[in-house]
């Protein structure tokens, strides 16, 4: 028995090499990545970073000023804040908003509910460039650009079309007879939406809300156009492009300020990729 | 001492920002149980789904429509000028190049990611380490496309021949005797080179999707094949692929919507400069640095256009889809 297995693992060996050798070349980029951010100026720019692995416990190559200087001298610091404070907002909004319409659309009868989900199958598609220029002119009209709120409720209204098609297809699936009981013994809608349909859909919910946080954390283009590049508004995707601009030739800055930039979703990501994949899963029809 | 007003600044908005929406619903309901009741059965759908259409008309339905009116405008949106924008939109060359680029893009992102994660979803699945493994070619998913950029910039790293390279590609290259090449400016080359980081961030999805597809199909076919006499080859090409086929459509559907839109890793890597610029990058220079919305306006639409048939087959499989609940 234990011979056959081995003979079985031999006879992989093919397979065992070449998905080695593809997780090696998808990892080596990151890891170089993280490496470099911790070395010291000199040292990045006349080798290269693989070098270390000729005296990895030489203590002194490494150094975490890279990551002071980023953070303090190029404003990667305020820009996580920033981050932060763009990306919860902009991701709690949609979720409320689109759990409440997902259940109007499972749930209740009303004139046009067909047609209306149908609305939303299509904006999920829909691409964020043909609506730029109309929402941009309106905020500069009512003074929205360069606001958190703008960028708020920007992304709720980009994120509500894939929230709405999960959370529908999700709550619709709930049993039947769970919610008609509820409804005999007399519970209202809110009360059987809050307790029954929230509690029951959170798998749902937190897998709309890993991928709309990544989403939205993730975003250029958006924080771009509505943000703008100053300072004290700019998320950390757009502070790094403007140091890939002005400092492009510092690999010590651009590598600390890129990871300081990733580690949020990597934490998301590996704590919560369970969520992740299953609103991959659900909701692969979207942009 | 900054730290902390910062901290707080940041805790103030996002309590203002999710408390407010909580608030809106809330009042909303009170406002509803205020009204009798055959009123307010019939009007509580339209209370639910009011915020959603709201969002939904401000920032997708309507800012779609009249982007479509701007598109038969001049740059500042003043005279109508017909169809002039959208004749640019073909003919230019700056569009035409970036028309080039994005058909390139739309074959090697699509075409590479899709079966190199179907390559890799078939052959975790032979062995025990298979979580590793996915995670790991999954993980690029996580990090966005300016962090990606910045990564593979760094991949790409020139120096002139003779120097120590730091970019990994640049001294595989020297290593093996050949010349550094500069690989984001070599007109060549460089389209490769920013389709590959696409490449890099999309397989893993890619490979998440079809692999739990591959997982779906049941065991009994795949013995039964193998009883018959079938190898593992056989079982690739007549069992596995079209059984996943409609998994494989809607990957690359997705895909090729997501390679459409591409903006950021332009936009970082080159700026769109030797000749890298694809559609979604270039409506984004009209707008912003030429200020001609007319012209941007039109791109946007092509795009747009270029997506309709995607729209068609979504409301198609969702249509069935209602069918057979």
């Amino acid at each position: 028995m234990a011979q056959q297995k081995q003979t079985q693992f031999w006879q992989k060996t093919p397979i065992h090499i070449s998905l080695l050798v593809i997780a090696f070349i998808w990892t080596l980029p990151s890891v170089g990545l993280l490496i470099s951010s911790f070395r010291r100026r000199d040292a990045m720019l006349e080798t290269g970073w693989w070098t270390i692995f000729q005296h990895p416990f030489e203590l002194t190559q490494y150094h975490i000023g890279n990551y002071v200087d980023v953070l303090q001298a190029e404003g990667m610091g305020q820009a996580f804040f920033n981050s932060l404070t763009i990306a919860i907002p902009a991701t709690v909004i949609p979720i409320a908003i689109a759990c409440f319409a997902a259940y109007a659309f499972a749930w209740m009868k009303f004139p046009g509910r067909q047609f209306l989900f149908i609305v939303v199958v299509c904006l999920l598609v829909v691409p964020l460039q043909t609506t730029l220029i109309p929402i941009l002119r309106a905020y500069r009209d009512f003074g929205l650009s360069n606001s958190f709120l703008g960028v708020w409720l920007a992304h709720a209204g980009y994120g509500l079309p894939l929230g709405i098609y999960l959370l529908r297809n999700y709550i619709g699936e709930l049993p039947k007879d769970l919610i008609e009981a509820a409804a005999v013994d007399g519970a209202s809608h809110l009360k059987i939406f809050t307790k029954l349909i929230v509690p029951l859909s959170m798998p749902a919910i937190a897998s709309f809300a890993v991928f709309q946080f990544l989403w939205v954390w993730n975003d250029l283009l958006i924080a771009l156009v509505y943000l703008g590049t100053t300072n004290d508004v700019a998320p950390v995707t757009i502070q790094l492009s403007n140091l890939v601009g002005s400092r492009g030739q510092d690999w010590h800055l651009l590598t600390a300020g890129a990871f300081i930039s990733m580690i949020v979703p990597l934490g998301v990501f590996f704590s919560l990729q369970r969520y992740f994949v299953r609103g991959i899963l659900a909701g692969s029809v979207k942009s | 001492m900054e730290f902390w007003t910062r901290l707080l600044n940041v805790v103030l908005a996002i309590a203002i920002g999710c408390g407010g929406v909580i608030g809106l619903f809330y009042l909303a309901n009170i406002a509803i149980n205020a009204l009798p009741k055959p009123w307010n059965q019939r009007l509580l759908p339209w209370v639910y789904i009011s915020p959603a259409l709201l969002l939904l008309s401000a920032y997708l339905i309507l800012p779609t429509m009249q982007t479509f009116y701007l598109s038969f405008l001049d740059g500042r949106s003043q005279n109508f000028v017909g169809l002039k924008n959208y004749i640019f939109a073909f003919t230019d060359r700056a569009m035409l190049i970036a028309f080039k680029n994005n058909l390139l893009w739309l074959v090697l992102v699509t075409g590479v990611s899709v079966s190199l994660g179907l390559i890799i979803a078939v052959l975790v699945d032979k062995v025990r380490y298979e979580p590793i493994i996915k995670s790991l070619i999954f993980l690029p998913m996580a990090i966005s496309f300016v962090g990606a950029s910045v990564i593979w910039k760094f991949m790409y790293a020139y120096k002139p021949a003779g120097d120590d390279q730091i970019g990994v590609l640049n001294a595989l290259l020297v290593n093996f005797g050949f010349e550094p090449v500069g690989w984001i400016v070599e007109q060549s080359v460089n389209n490769f080179a920013l389709i590959a980081i696409m490449i890099w961030l999309y397989t893993g999805f890619a490979m998440v999707i079809l692999s739990s597809a591959v997982k779906g199909i049941p065991e009994e076919v795949i013995e039964a094949a193998r009883i018959d006499g079938a190898n593992s080859w056989q079982i690739f090409w007549r069992i596995t692929i079209p059984m996943i086929r409609s998994t494989i459509l809607v990957v690359s559907t997705t895909i090729i919507i997501l390679v459409l839109k591409v903006f950021d890793i332009v936009f970082v890597m080159t700026g769109g400069n030797y000749g890298t610029e694809v559609i979604a990058s270039r409506m984004i220079k009209e707008m912003f640095n030429y200020r001609n919305f007319g012209r941007g306006s039109a791109i946007a639409i092509v795009l747009l256009i270029l997506i309709i048939p995607v729209m068609i087959s979504n409301i198609r499989r969702f249509r069935t889809q209602e069918k057979l609940r």
